[in-house]
């Protein structure tokens, strides 16, 4: 006999894949100024390799990912943070 | 005129008296070109992410002034003559970075003068 789902119960409800909507950060708060001496908060945008993470990652808009690129780009020359790394984080 | 920023980075080697000349000397050059130094920071002996020039550390100097572009070149000279300068950054402050900074430098007089 065919049994109707409606039968089967969960305890918890499934995961369902409930994708969570990106933004970017800075338009979020109003942040205009990306900061390249913090290296602490640049360190968001870049992976345990000392790599640029990519946009469609991290969410930014273009306008800010330009900046953000820049400033980490900055603070790498002033050696805040490594051009190369491994296990950075 | 135009609000600039220069960090640099000079070599861990000097004594504190060789160091704060050396700041001098580009306080200086500033001022007697026109400048208006807005701001001064000193970060102390920093380590640097990377060696640079065999060292792992240095001391760390921020310089903040208004200025006519032309003034950037010959300080940059003057840098790349001086074998006590590992690395300098100059930058032109936007509006938006020159509110950033004032906002920063307000909260950091605030929580210092809470904490007196």
């Amino acid at each position: 006999m065919a049994q109707s789902n409606s039968d089967i119960k969960y305890l918890t409800p499934i995961a369902v894949d409930t994708k969570k909507k990106k933004y970017c950060r800075f338009k979020k708060n109003g942040i205009k100024y990306i900061d390249y001496k913090d290296e602490n908060f640049l360190m968001k945008f870049i992976n345990e390799q000392g790599k640029l993470l990519p946009r469609r990652i991290t969410g930014t808009s273009t306008k800010y990912q330009k900046k953000v690129s820049q400033a980490v780009k900055r603070a790498r020359h002033l050696a805040l943070l490594p051009y190369v790394a491994d296990l950075l984080k | 005129m135009n609000q600039y920023e220069t960090v640099f980075i000079l070599t861990p080697v000097l004594s504190e008296e060789q160091m704060k000349e050396a700041v001098k000397k580009y306080e200086d050059f500033l001022t007697k070109n026109g400048a208006e130094i807005v701001h001064r920071e000193n970060w102390g002996l920093r380590k640097l992410a990377y060696p640079i020039q065999k060292k792992s550390t240095g001391f760390y100097h921020l310089l903040e002034y208004k200025a006519e572009g032309t003034i950037v070149a010959p300080l940059e000279v003057q840098f790349k003559r001086d074998e006590r300068v590992m690395r300098f950054l100059t930058v032109r402050l936007d509006k938006h970075a020159v509110a950033y900074n004032e906002k920063k430098r307000r909260k950091a007089k605030e929580s210092k003068e809470a904490k007196a």
